[in-house]
């Protein structure tokens, strides 16, 4: 990849970063953490590798899907969606009022287009994932299915139900992926219930594991296209992605305490201070 | 209107075995999801001439409901099965969230419902599924009465758009509606007029209200037996109808009273016609290992119960 288009894709980035603490500041409340950690992952794959129609099909024929299972971290698909041309930036304000599109977890109710199955309830992505990656299949549809946890979703027994079927039916043409930033709500996940060595875990149940940083844009990049090529033969696709939460806003970053916590007034002015305006603000 | 009898007995779940192959012959996008019961649930015909259809999830529930869901992207039709209790109950965090929220194409077929299942005993016996499924904003919830009705209720989810529940039940029971008797979900089935007394069933307890009539018509009251195959949407037409001739109402299902059929129709009486109602259904117990006949007939729900029901409903009508 060129050095010009990761440029574009970094400044992409920062612009996603202060949509979402512009959102959950706005609202005050929704989960920042988690979404300011994943954006170099929600960029690399709706602005690079997927593809994929912002005129919005429900049944994406020939298209390649994402399932965001961590609802939770909604503002940076909702930020995605709409730098991608899904809807009006100026819509991503409406994020948890009344009346929005924006519900706090991502919901077809409403009609968002980009969203095709509501999330919040953790550990039930994944099995969706696999089973739109089932009828592609079927559908002789080559694309790919992705699918996004967070690591302490991974607590949750139905990813594990999840993950012994894909292996054992070789569903190949999905790559999941772990948002592995070791904290939850309470605090760090090895305090609250260790999920010890996640990568064997997942080997052991019959998966690719793929590692990469999750916050380095060209790791990102090169991940993917690593997890692509390993796809496809007989095997799902498991990438292990390392992040910290709240990346980019250093207050935000090393704790689980922005979890879910939108910042004041005064917090979000330090926090847009570190944030360039790239592409502009909603 | 002709009286109903029958000339050989067959478990409700083969009907849906039946319907769902014939389905899967009718459209290519019909698939089936089992979770380790194909066998129960009578899916091996559909498994052995749709093998590329048929998915084998193994015993995990959650998934399957979840896989489910992600396959109607993509245009699948899929119809899950495993027992009611695990139908439902089990799952029904991934039932409300990924299907019933996200309104999925998703047909979620439940054989072993109620008393009926027999000696497994109560924690397999659920009575409490009507109720959990009902409440599902969107949710729509059939229960048949015998081999062909649930034969024709399968085949009708094909052409149905939305997520559905489809109840049914493991016991041998009198196959006694005509195989080419019109169905059609949301659409209640009267089967026999009376004027005295509306007796609205569901599911096995169909038959048993049919019995309760004969009995009723010797003592000289005429009974109307309405088939409430569909609980949600419920045909409130009907029941008004039907109360407005009679006046006084007996309800008849497998299932505890909190929640069930009964329940939906007495909203439907408060609300627009206020009359009296009975209702035969399990009262707030769990079950427990028996025959069907034994369990039938020590939780209240054989035809005696219907009859001195519908005898007590009569005395509080005016």
């Amino acid at each position: 990849m060129a050095t010009t288009d990761i440029n574009s894709l970094k400044k992409l980035s920062s612009q996603i970063r202060r949509d979402i603490v512009r959102m959950v500041h706005a609202c005050q409340s929704g989960h920042p953490g988690g979404s300011l950690g994943c954006v170099e992952y929600f960029v690399a794959l709706y602005f690079h590798f997927m593809k994929h129609d912002k005129s919005f099909k429900m049944d994406a024929q020939g298209e390649d899907l994402f399932f965001l299972s961590n609802g939770h971290i909604s503002p940076v698909w909702y930020s995605t969606l709409a730098r991608a041309g899904y809807f009006d930036p100026k819509e991503l304000s409406t994020f948890r009022f009344l009346n929005t599109r924006l519900q706090g977890h991502p919901a077809t109710h409403e009609h968002l287009p980009g969203i095709r199955v509501a999330s919040g309830s953790l550990g039930q992505g994944l099995s969706v994932a696999i089973g739109a990656a089932q009828t592609k299949r079927l559908n002789k549809d080559d694309r790919f299915v992705y699918v996004l946890m967070g690591d302490g979703e991974q607590q949750e027994g139905q990813v594990w139900e999840a993950a012994m079927y894909a292996a054992h039916n070789k569903v190949d043409n999905l790559i999941a992926t772990i948002d592995y930033n070791g904290q939850q709500i309470d605090g760090p996940v090895k305090d609250i219930l260790n999920l010890l060595d996640l990568k064997a875990k997942w080997e052991a149940f019959g998966w690719i594991v793929n590692e990469f940083n999750g916050n380095v844009m060209e790791d990102v990049v090169a991940g993917i296209e690593k997890a692509q090529s390993l796809a496809k033969q007989g095997k799902p696709v498991l990438n292990l992605m390392r992040t910290e939460m709240g990346f980019g806003v250093d207050y935000m970053m090393g704790s689980h305490k922005w979890h879910g916590v939108a910042p004041n007034d005064e917090e979000l002015k330090k926090a847009l201070a570190q944030l360039e305006e790239t592409v502009g603000d909603y | 209107m002709t009286k109903f009898s029958f000339t050989e007995k067959k478990d409700t779940r083969s009907g849906f075995g039946v319907g769902l192959l014939e389905l899967g012959k009718q459209n290519p996008n019909v698939v089936g999801l089992c979770a380790d019961l194909t066998g129960s649930l009578k899916m091996d015909a559909f498994k052995k001439e749709f093998p590329e259809r048929f998915f084998q999830i193994g015993i995990a529930e959650a998934n399957m409901i979840g896989m489910a869901a992600g396959m109607t992207i993509g245009g699948k039709i899929p119809f899950t099965g495993t027992f009611a209790n695990f139908s439902t109950g089990r799952v029904y965090d991934q039932i409300r969230q990924s299907v019933a929220y996200s309104n999925k194409n998703v047909k979620i077929c439940a054989s072993h419902a109620g008393l009926t299942l027999g000696e497994d005993g109560a924690t397999h016996q659920i009575l409490e599924d009507i109720g959990m499924m009902k409440m599902l904003p969107g949710m729509t919830v059939i229960v048949p009465c015998d081999y062909n009705q649930t034969k024709a209720a399968t085949i009708a989810l094909g052409q149905h758009q939305g997520p559905a529940y489809l109840r049914f039940g493991r016991p041998s029971w009198p196959v006694f509606m005509a195989p080419d008797r019109p169905f059609t979900i949301g659409k209640a089935d009267k089967l026999i007029e009376g004027k005295d007394v509306s007796i609205f069933a569901c599911g096995h307890l169909v038959w048993n209200a049919i019995e309760a009539e004969a009995i009723l018509a010797e003592k000289g009251i005429s009974a109307e037996i309405i088939n409430i195959h569909t609980i949600k949407p419920l045909d409130v037409e009907a029941i008004l109808t039907s109360v407005e001739k009679t006046r006084c109402v007996v309800t008849c299902e497998e299932h505890q009273m909190n929640g069930g059929l009964g329940d939906s129709v007495a909203q439907v009486l408060a609300r627009f016609n206020p009359r009296p109602i009975e209702m035969v259904a399990v009262n707030d117990s769990f079950g427990e290992s028996g025959t069907p006949a034994q369990l039938l007939k020590k939780y209240g729900l054989g035809p005696e119960n219907i009859v001195a029901a519908a005898e007590k409903v009569l005395k509080r009508k005016n």
